[in-house]
């Protein structure tokens, strides 16, 4: 027994001294291979008496159990310590920067319009889009603003030259999204000639538009947003409401003010120009011109052959550019148009 | 409309003031766009008169003023202004004054000898830029009275930004009228009495144009002295108004316009003869204006002539050879009424604005007429002396006043808050609009002086001012809710932004008008579309192409020290075209381009840095274009590289193009490198189909490689096609994945190396089946492109 003991605490000990996988094994069968003290022991079990045959046996076998024990604990130490060292080898700096293509970004007006759109979508707007030269028909006459009218001079129009290096007649740079408007209205009307009751208009239209003005405040090209609602009962008071909540929305600003004044455009009656006030903030306080609004013109609707007598709405006109500056806190409208990438990056 | 508000205050003085007043006319749409004070904080300040000055003994600069400030004691007060003279009345600081600088006046010595106050300039004071001498005021002012009050300092001039409609607010009458409305507080208007004719003198007045000049009151004023001063109290209320006080004539007839908005003209009556005419211009007539420009008069221009000649530009500006001058000793004043569609944008097509026109565009009064011309005369006799005339008059059809029918269930329609017929009553009431009722509907005939109501809806728009839009509620909408549509056959444009913008690229805006170097350049555009009015000659042509404003990005930015640059933009370009819809002429379709100009990835460690090529490019238009798919074929690009450019088609469709620019520009635009492009039609990268499913195969794919040698100048699309086209069915996919030429490789000629994919759907393929497949795919590569295979 004596000797089992010893030959167990030997081939633990000759593991436990054996770093090398391969060695391992070598060292294994000096132990329980073919020549292998324990298997020579095995063999030897069969001089022994028959009586003494069963306990020398079980005796043995316990000391092989040991020793395969010993081995495998061995060979999972010597596993992990390969793992292990494996895993240091392979430790990365996890603070280098990844590679590949960086990432791009939106314009931030484009950034805004996206969100307007959603905004207004939310409460079942589509979007519309339209000509950017446009007619001078569509652009004024449409608008209730015939030619020589004195509110053509709140708009000062870029005018096209025709091919011979006269004045093209009849068509100008849209000053406004508005024609989208009128547009919009002819085709509503059309699609639905058959039905006794059009269904209701709402829609808004982004767009490009210009006007003959560039300094600090002003770009001779800008963005301006249009919104219609055209149905048998929208009033003067849903405008406040869906203006109103915009706002706020869009700024993520319940304290926001909102203010309506009287205003005048041709197109629209009674109409109002739109202010507004953050009551915290660097502009706090301040009334902040956003955008022009109304009930559309009965006129208008006439324009279009849409009877003022039984649908009404309105419509207004606001200015991404302002709203984009004052959600970001850009102090140049021509930051925009610049394609400085240094400003650009900012909004990724 | 910039006026004086205690002006205003001389006709309606409500209780608020202040900010309180400008947001009163703000929130009732008369927006106040500037105010401003007359002059900054000071006080104790009064009217000194100057008894004796005398020279200061020890400096030659300074005198000694002895002053009387009305309080019995006579100050001593060291000057040193040049115009100190005795006998002049002057603003005197006293002892404890604070001046607007800051300046506290104090007793004090100045060489030597004490002075007990300052008198001051109008700089001094902050009310002029003026510091060359004393303020000198007038003989009449009471010794002694606070400066603040004899110059009226303690007024503010606001700046209204009246909107077209609003011509009746384009006076102080017209202003107190509004304000007594909005307030309740009753108006007193100037009380205005007929001259009697003290001489006979009368010019006749002849109405050729009727219909553009309906009114026409003229009257002589002989006797009159063309170099009387003008009051003082007049000066100062138009400058307060912003208009330059010229003689005591123009300054009267420009004082009555902004008192009741009448618009006057003073002809010099020895320069007239005969008759006097409001007719239409004939041909080839010109007219020099007073403002030294001659214009040649367009038909539809209401004239004011006489028997000889044509004199003036009727309700927009009087003509120089006729008009009053300092010598002018007998004028012949005219109050006339023009009808706004005769005078509405004639100034402007002629380029200029005139205080007459603006008026007359938007409306004038023709019930005031006549009241304004006696106002006028009163004021020359009062001012100019001299002898009045009779009036003449002459009188057509003025404009018609049609009776407005309201409906008060038509206003809770339209404003959502119903409003009782008392209430409607009581706010028609403080507009002075006459009405009567008629069952439950209200009929209401504007005044004279409102060209702005003329339908229900504008009646409704005057129930909400007055109301207040502020107290019209703001609830949350209600409509029939209806889902928007939501396509799969079209992606939106927020989607193809995004993955541009995933691939690195980042959106600009430029403008739409660009330099015309750049359509020949970049687009090879010869039929320009010109900018009638452009701002800037680098911004007078519409772009056919984005490309231009890319490069100038592109250049700007890397003189900003940026050497990686990849822009894009989405915006309509614009052609000319017959067959152009919607806009006849035009034809203006969307177009997205991109530039990436640099290395092709950021500068980072752990991969080789190189430049984006044609290749980097033409991966992301295709993804762009995934899942509908682009073809591409050589082509020629003003702007591109002749050998480095391609025709981008979808379904046999050329949509856009993707290249290197053409050296050329690289040189010109001066870029170190060149960049590389593409540009296509918007529509057609938004296209898309709703995807249909197709069986996924269960069987083991089996991947064969095979490298062909072909002609260098063999196109891979059309071998692509070819072995598409003659494929056997198990042949799946067809994938390039490497090109090679050099060593090893003939001159001449280039490895090509695929990846074939074999599938069947039903079961696993047999070795035989796939041997037979590749020899038929080689089969046809040796027939048709004389393709060697390579080992």
């Amino acid at each position: 027994m004596h000797n089992l003991d010893q030959i167990v605490h030997a081939a633990s000990a000759a593991f436990a001294a054996t770093d090398d996988p391969d060695v391992l094994e070598q060292v294994k069968a000096s132990y329980l291979g073919k020549s292998g003290e324990i298997t020579g022991l095995l063999k030897e079990l069969a001089k022994l008496p028959p009586d003494q045959r069963k306990t020398a046996g079980a005796a043995i076998n316990h000391a092989k159990d040991a020793v395969e024990a010993a081995l495998a604990a061995r060979r999972e130490a010597l596993r992990q310590r390969a793992l292990q060292a494996r895993l240091a080898e392979e430790a990365l700096d996890v603070t280098l920067p990844g590679r590949g293509q960086a990432r791009g970004g939106l314009h931030p007006v484009t950034r805004t319009l996206e969100r307007i759109e959603a905004l207004f979508a939310s409460i079942g707007f589509e979007v519309a889009d339209g000509p950017e030269i446009e007619a001078d028909f569509q652009n004024f006459t449409a608008l209730n603003t015939p030619v020589d009218h004195p509110a053509r001079s709140m708009h000062d129009t870029f005018y096209l030259q025709d091919e011979a290096g006269g004045m093209a007649e009849g068509v100008l740079l849209r000053t406004h999204t508005s024609p989208i408007q009128v547009r919009h209205m002819q085709a509503h009307v059309a699609r639905h000639a058959d039905r006794e009751t059009m269904p209701e208009i709402r829609v808004i239209a982004p767009g490009r538009v210009y006007r003959v003005d560039s300094d600090a405040t002003h770009s001779p090209m800008f963005h301006q947003v249009e919104g219609l609602w055209i149905g048998e009962n929208v009033s003067f008071a849903d405008l406040k409401g869906v203006i109103s909540d915009f706002l706020r929305r869009f700024f993520e600003n319940d304290d926001l003010q909102v203010r309506f004044r009287p205003s005048f455009f041709p197109f629209t009656e009674p109409s109002a120009e739109i202010d507004m006030a953050f009551m915290s903030g660097t502009l706090k306080g301040r009334w902040l011109e956003i955008a022009g609004c109304g009930m559309v013109h009965p006129n208008v609707l006439r324009h279009v052959n849409i009877d003022p007598e039984k649908y009404l709405g309105f419509a207004f006109g606001m200015g991404p550019d302002r709203l984009t500056m004052l959600r970001y806190g850009v102090n140049d409208l021509r930051l925009f148009f610049d394609g400085d990438l240094r400003f650009l990056r900012q909004f990724v | 409309m910039k006026f004086s508000e205690s002006w205003l205050r001389s006709f309606v003085d409500p209780a608020c003031t202040g900010h309180e007043f400008s947001h009163l006319l703000t929130m009732a749409g008369l927006e106040v766009e500037e105010e401003e004070t007359v002059a900054p904080i000071f006080d104790r300040v009064v009217v000194g008169h100057l008894l004796a000055v005398d020279k200061h003994p020890d400096a030659d600069r300074l005198k000694v003023c002895r002053v009387d400030v009305g309080t019995g004691e006579v100050l001593q007060i060291v000057c040193g202004a040049p115009n100190a003279a005795a006998g002049i009345k002057v603003p005197c600081a006293l002892p404890g004054a604070e001046l607007p600088d800051g300046l506290r006046i104090k007793v004090a010595k100045v060489r030597g000898v004490e002075s007990s106050g300052m008198l001051c300039s109008a700089r001094e004071l902050g009310i002029a830029e003026d510091a060359s001498g004393l303020l000198v005021l007038g003989d009449d002012a009471p010794v002694g009275e606070d400066v603040r009050r004899h110059l009226d300092l303690d007024d503010r001039l606001l700046t209204l930004k009246l909107t077209p409609n609003r011509a009746d607010c384009l006076s102080l009458e017209g202003l107190a009228r509004e304000v007594a409305a909005l307030t309740g507080t009753p108006a007193r208007f100037i009380e205005v009495t007929a001259v009697e004719a003290t001489i006979a003198s009368t010019r006749a007045i002849v109405l050729d144009a009727p219909e553009a000049c309906p009114r026409y009151c003229g009257r002589v004023i002989a006797g009159v002295d063309g170099r009387a001063a003008t009051p003082a109290w007049m000066r100062r209320r138009l400058e307060r108004s912003g208009i330059r006080p010229i003689s005591a004539l123009v300054d009267i007839t420009n004082y009555v316009m902004l008192e009741v908005g009448q618009p006057l003209h003073a002809f010099d009556n020895t320069r007239l003869s005969g008759a006097i005419h409001a007719r239409m211009a004939r041909p080839a007539e010109s007219i020099l204006l007073l403002n030294g420009q001659t214009l040649q008069m367009q038909a539809d221009v209401v004239l004011i002539a006489d028997d000889q000649r044509p004199l003036a530009m009727g309700g927009i500006m009087g003509g120089e050879e006729s008009g009053i001058t300092l010598a002018t000793t007998e004028v012949f004043l005219e109050a006339a009424f023009f009808a706004p569609t005769a005078i509405a944008g004639r100034a402007r097509r002629y380029g200029f604005v005139s205080d007459a026109a603006h008026r007359f565009e938007r409306g004038v009064d023709f019930g005031g007429t006549r009241r304004a011309l006696e106002r006028a005369t009163r004021l020359i006799l009062d001012i100019c002396g001299g002898q009045a005339g009779p009036v003449s008059e002459a009188l057509a059809i003025l404009p018609a006043r049609q009776p407005v029918r309201l409906r008060p269930a038509r206003v809770a329609k339209v404003l959502g808050v119903p409003f009782t017929d008392e209430r409607i009553a009581e706010l028609f009431a403080r507009l002075d609009l006459s009405l009567t009722r008629d069952g439950d509907d209200f009929i209401v005939t504007p005044p004279t002086h409102r060209f702005d109501i003329e339908i229900e809806e504008d009646l409704i728009e005057e129930i909400a001012r007055l109301h207040g839009y502020e107290n019209i509620p703001s609830p949350a909408p209600r409509g029939l809710l209806s889902m928007l549509p939501q396509t799969e056959q079209a992606r939106p444009l927020a989607r193809i932004r995004q993955r541009l913008a995933d691939s690195g690229y980042q959106e600009v805006v430029n403008f739409a008008f660009v330099e015309e170097a750049w359509e020949a350049d970049f687009a090879g555009n010869d039929r320009l579309i010109r900018l009638a009015n452009p701002i800037a000659n680098q911004l007078s042509v519409m772009r056919s192409s984005l490309l231009g404003g890319l490069v100038a990005n592109l250049a700007s930015n890397l003189k900003r020290r940026q050497s990686r640059v990849r822009l894009f933009e989405t915006g309509r370009c614009f052609f000319r075209d017959p067959q152009g819809r919607p806009v006849a002429g035009f034809h203006q379709p969307w177009k997205l381009a991109a530039l990436a100009y640099g290395t092709a990835f950021p500068e980072q460690w752990g991969c080789v840095a190189r430049n984006v090529d044609f290749f980097d490019i033409k991966a992301d238009l295709e993804r762009l274009f995934t899942p509908i798919g682009t073809s591409f074929e050589k082509a020629l690009h003003p702007a591109l590289h002749p050998g480095r450019s391609a025709r981008v088609t979808v379904a046999g469709q050329a949509v856009g193009f993707v290249g290197e620019l053409h050296p050329q520009w690289q040189q010109k635009y001066e870029l170190p490198l060149p960049p590389v492009f593409f540009e296509v039609d918007l529509d057609a990268v938004m296209m898309d189909s709703v995807p249909q499913y197709a069986e996924v195969s269960r069987q083991p794919p089996v991947i064969r490689d095979m490298a062909v040698v072909v002609d260098q100048a063999l196109e891979l699309q059309q071998l692509i096609a070819g072995l598409t086209a003659n494929r056997p069915a198990i042949v799946r996919d067809i994938r390039l994945f490497d090109v090679y030429a050099g060593h090893g490789i003939e001159v001449g000629k280039k490895s090509l190396a695929f990846r074939i994919m074999m599938q069947d759907t039903q079961k696993t393929l047999l070795e035989a089946e796939v041997e037979a497949a590749m020899q038929q795919l080689m089969a046809y590569l040796r027939a048709a492109f004389a393709a060697q295979l390579r080992f």
